[in-house]
């Protein structure tokens, strides 16, 4: 009896343990509430929600072998995922995407159904009128920027886009902004598929014969520009032994044939067309073959080359990792590409759940990734015609690259580009900046609680310690010496500001 | 590609082997470069106090410092702690190869008009050049025939090097970097201003097209990229007094430590903006001495004009000419539309210079990645070899370098052949414009002869 009720007593006891909130820093940016159970706490209530604290990325590691990312896929690693094989996240998208685990997240993206959605309010230009891509100066580019803030099919977008870096085609000379349009939707159909038919496509693509001078190439007459750059920058690569100078000169003979007609009212090229007799039917020998090739057997000819399957893995993965792929990882990234008969999306999928992506080091986000990815973060939507010469400044106007070999990507950022992302985000927080002087800002406002409101602005980007301090010393700082009564609403509502501005030019939001 | 052999590549294509160029130079500053030996000439321009620099000025700028937001301190910091350069070198890009045979048409060739029956010049076209009467100066280049007439260029019309590329790109890059290899990763002129330059001044390496030119390429010291002459502001919803201290902390964030490659490519790219801000936020709005024509090209040269004037910390500049020279086809029309602007631009600006009284200080050299093929295609010219490059100034020599080596014997491509090498201009410009030892900047340059550029 005695042991029973000391029994009974013990149960008691623990019974008596009280649940309570507590929060959470989890270190990915988001501080949750989480309940425990111990000691009656000494206030009930849960305190207000402390500002998370900074986050510490793990150093990054060296090329990894081949092989799928084991670890932690949580937040943060989708986050890294979305910015890399999109345009960023939405506040609440990372959450749902680790939700899913590493490969069905990967899948999310690279196995998309059906047609795209594009949810939220429909592009406008700064009159509030619908924007005119085909036609007025620029909007071709509102167009895809759009595009990229509002897809669904972020993958499909972002794949577009490393294919208009690829295959570089510009307006410079094209002047057709509806026939560029047209080339970048060929891309969104073709991005996960094979590569020779994509390549086959692009050939013959109106875009492409204006710009490379297709429809100049023909019998007795050839024109070596696209014989060239499909060699040198679309499937082979300069200076690796892949081809002579007499490869360049027998690949524009078998080329021959594409022809348009200069239109004087549509004052351009129009009924882009194969025409037989403009075809260069003599023999022809390129990379050591001779036949009497023609457009479709030099595309075959360059994919079946020893050395492309190497050019084209190095190049994709170039755009979603920043360092060289170990032997091994190359060697098997070959190997996919070449046993599923060229086709895209199994090499991609291996590139996106490679340890590389997660464990090495950060990527500069291109310049258009980092304007739409403010965009997405703050829950804004095209309506503002100044995303065109902002774009040009930032270095990246879409449907111009410079040239033919696409975007520099290794100089994304110099002093001229670093202004233009300083003034697109001054321009993405037009409506999220407050009004000093008219609003009537928090005139007691502590600066964490202001700190976690620009934080909040951008739905929670981790941070890495140095500017989270940073950040902090100057919330902490920003009011010195304004003690006038006057000062207090407005001075608050400018170091908020500063607070959203140097958020979104920090290297936390320009690097993924 | 043909005939020659690359020192690449792993199989690794030039786009990755940039990508790495960028992502590690930073990282790796300073590595594998000369240091300066003793007995090496002094740096230009060390010695210009500040206050020779307020008196340089010209009212333009004394005007800006009145109508200044920025503290007297930072000026100082930022432009006069620099000192002004006494020689600047101004480096025009032909961009996609220009015709070097239309430039300066070797009509009195024989095989000319036979290679070229619908392109070629007749041999009553513009101006004739006196230094050699097989050419003849294109009439849409009047503006380089007139300063030529004047000694003031100094004319290469066959520059090239051995194993033409004809690769836009790879050509390119050997040019931009001074060597015929793929994997360098500092411009030539970077590495002039690596050895002499200033560690806080962006604008001793000055690009003028809104992105940094690969010529100007540094390990470890500043260069800037602007995108306009009139100004350099970056307004936000932020006013005094907070906005200081937001650029003070924007500042400190560039100054930060880095952990990768990108992150340092964010960090100096903050720190130069912040640098350039306090640099040129003061210089807005300049008038020219001489009218030029309309366009960016000639805006950008007169703003640069302005900005020497103005006693701006300017050494090495870098932009493109007007307009794009990869004529494929329709030649015959962009030619010499593009060979106009950018001709009578230049004329502008050495007169401008002239009026200003900077002549002397400032030496412009011309240059395109490769000329084009002798044999027109149907309405144009494909990728050739050899082509031309010009030295133009008060102080150029005003002599041929190299002959034209005419049209009867070409390379085993079809095309041009060079009677100088671009390494040989490129010595002679650091020994005797910039006054360097050019060994350390220019692989083989002992290999290289050089040749006399200026008037004594």
């Amino acid at each position: 009896m005695a042991v029973a009720e000391a029994a009974n007593k013990k149960k008691r006891k623990k019974s008596k343990r009280y649940k309570h909130a507590v929060w959470v820093d989890r270190g990915d940016g988001i501080v949750t509430k989480k309940f425990k159970l111990g000691k009656k706490p000494d206030k009930t209530s849960l305190g207000p929600r402390p500002l998370p604290g900074p986050y510490k990325p793990p150093a990054p590691k060296p090329a990894q072998p081949m092989g799928v990312y084991g670890g932690t896929f949580g937040r943060v690693q989708a986050m890294r995922l979305l910015n890399r094989a999109g345009f960023g996240p939405r506040p609440g998208d990372a959450e749902k995407l680790a939700a899913l685990g590493l490969r069905e997240a990967v899948r999310s993206l690279t196995r998309p159904s059906g047609a795209a959605t594009l949810s939220g309010p429909a592009p406008t230009d700064s009159d509030g009128e619908p924007i005119a891509p085909s036609d007025a100066y620029g909007h071709d580019h509102l167009w895809w920027l759009d595009r990229m803030v509002r897809s669904n099919q972020q993958l499909v977008e972002r794949m577009a886009l490393v294919f208009h870096d690829w295959f570089a085609t510009s307006n410079d000379s094209v002047d057709h902004q509806q026939r560029l349009i047209d080339q970048s939707d060929l891309f969104r159909a073709g991005c996960f598929g094979s590569f020779r038919t994509l390549l086959e496509n692009v050939t013959k693509d109106p875009a492409m014969l204006q710009w490379l001078n297709g429809i100049e190439n023909r019998k007795g007459r050839p024109n070596e520009n696209y014989g060239r750059e499909m060699l040198e920058l679309f499937t082979l690569g300069a200076d690796r032994g892949a081809y002579t100078e007499q490869d360049v000169r027998e690949a524009a003979r078998s080329l021959t044939g594409w022809r348009a007609d200069y239109d004087d009212d549509a004052g351009g090229y129009v009924d882009f067309r194969y025409d037989a007799n403009r075809h260069d039917n003599g023999s022809k020998s390129v990379f050591g073959h001779t036949g009497n090739w023609g457009w479709q057997d030099i595309c075959r000819l360059a994919v079946e080359h020893p050395l492309h399957a190497s050019f084209f893995v190095d190049k994709l993965w170039s755009y979603f990792v920043p360092q060289a792929p170990s032997t091994s990882t190359r060697n098997s990234l070959i190997a996919t590409y070449r046993s599923n008969d060229f086709a895209i999306r199994p090499v991609l999928e291996a590139i996106l759940m490679h340890p590389d992506l997660y464990l090495g080091p950060p990527i500069v986000k291109p310049p258009v990734v980092h304007n739409a990815g403010l965009l997405r973060a703050l829950g804004r939507h095209i309506d503002d015609d100044s995303w065109i010469w902002l774009s040009e400044q930032a270095g990246q106007l879409l449907f111009w690259p410079p040239n033919v070999s696409g975007w520099d990507d290794t100089r994304w950022l110099d002093t001229s580009r670093m202004r233009a992302r300083w003034l697109v985000t001054t321009y993405a927080l037009e409506g999220r900046a407050f009004d000093a002087w008219e609003g009537e800002y928090e005139e007691t406002e502590e600066p964490e609680p202001a700190m976690d409101l620009a934080l909040s602005a951008y739905g929670y980007p981790p941070l890495r310690s140095e500017q989270y301090n940073e950040l902090l010393r100057l919330a902490r700082t920003a009011l010195d010496g304004s003690s006038a009564d006057w000062q207090q609403g407005p001075y608050r509502a400018l170091r908020q500001n500063a607070l959203l501005q140097l958020l979104g030019v920090s290297p936390d939001l320009m690097l993924a | 590609m043909s005939g020659h052999d690359h020192s690449c590549c792993n199989n690794y294509t030039r786009s990755q082997l940039l990508r790495g160029a960028a992502t590690s130079a930073a990282a790796e500053a300073g590595r594998g470069l000369p240091a300066i030996e003793t007995g090496m000439p002094t740096p230009a321009g060390t010695g210009l106090s500040r206050r020779s620099f307020i008196s340089r000025a010209s009212g333009l700028v004394l005007a800006v410092y009145g109508a200044s937001r920025l503290p007297l301190g930072v000026l100082e910091e930022g432009i006069a702690q620099a000192a002004t350069p006494e020689r600047v070198i101004v480096s025009i890009f032909f961009d996609g190869g220009v015709d070097s045979l239309s430039l300066l048409a070797p009509t009195g060739d024989p095989r000319y008009a036979q290679l070229r029956p619908n392109l070629a010049l007749s041999p009553t076209d513009g101006t004739a050049f006196s230094e050699d009467d097989r050419l003849r100066w294109h009439p849409s280049a009047q503006g380089l025939a007139t300063l030529h007439g004047e000694g003031k260029v100094s004319v290469l019309p066959a520059i090239g090097y051995d194993g033409a590329n004809q690769s836009h790109f790879t050509s390119r890059h050997y040019w931009e970097i001074g060597e015929v290899q793929v994997g360098a990763r500092t411009g030539w002129l970077g590495r002039y201003l690596d050895q002499v330059g200033d560690d806080e001044n962006p604008l001793q390496g000055l690009s003028m097209d809104g992105s940094l030119f690969p010529s100007l390429a540094t390990a470890s010291k500043p260069v800037a990229a602007i995108d306009s002459v009139d100004g350099y502001d970056m307004w936000s919803h932020v006013d005094d007094p907070i906005e200081g201290r937001m650029f003070e902390s924007f500042k400190r964030i560039g100054s930060a430590a880095s952990d990768s490659p990108g992150m340092t490519q964010v960090r100096r790219a903050t720190k130069q903006t912040n640098a350039l801000r306090e640099q040129l936020g003061a210089f807005d709005g300049f008038t020219s001495p001489v009218a030029y024509p309309n366009g960016s090209f000639p805006h950008r040269l007169a703003g640069l004009a302005a900005m020497l004037d103005a006693g701006l910390p300017i050494e090495c500049v870098s932009i493109n000419a007007a307009g794009a020279y990869d004529t494929h086809s329709d030649q015959a029309a962009d030619l010499p539309r593009n060979l106009e602007r950018t001709c009578d631009a230049v004329l502008a600006f050495q007169r401008d210079l002239e009026a200003r009284g900077l002549q002397d200080r400032v030496l412009i050299q011309m240059w395109s990645e490769f000329g084009r093929r002798p044999e027109e295609n149907d309405g144009g010219t494909d990728h050739g070899a050899a082509g031309c490059s010009f030295v133009v100034g008060s102080k150029a020599k005003g002599e041929m370098v190299g002959e034209f080596p005419g049209l009867a014997s070409l390379d085993e491509d079809d095309n041009l052949v060079h009677t100088t090498d671009f390494r040989s201009l490129y010595s002679s410009l650091l020994e005797q414009w910039l006054g360097v030892d050019a060994g350390p900047i220019i692989p083989g340059a002992d290999g290289f002869p050089r040749y006399a550029l200026l008037k004594p």
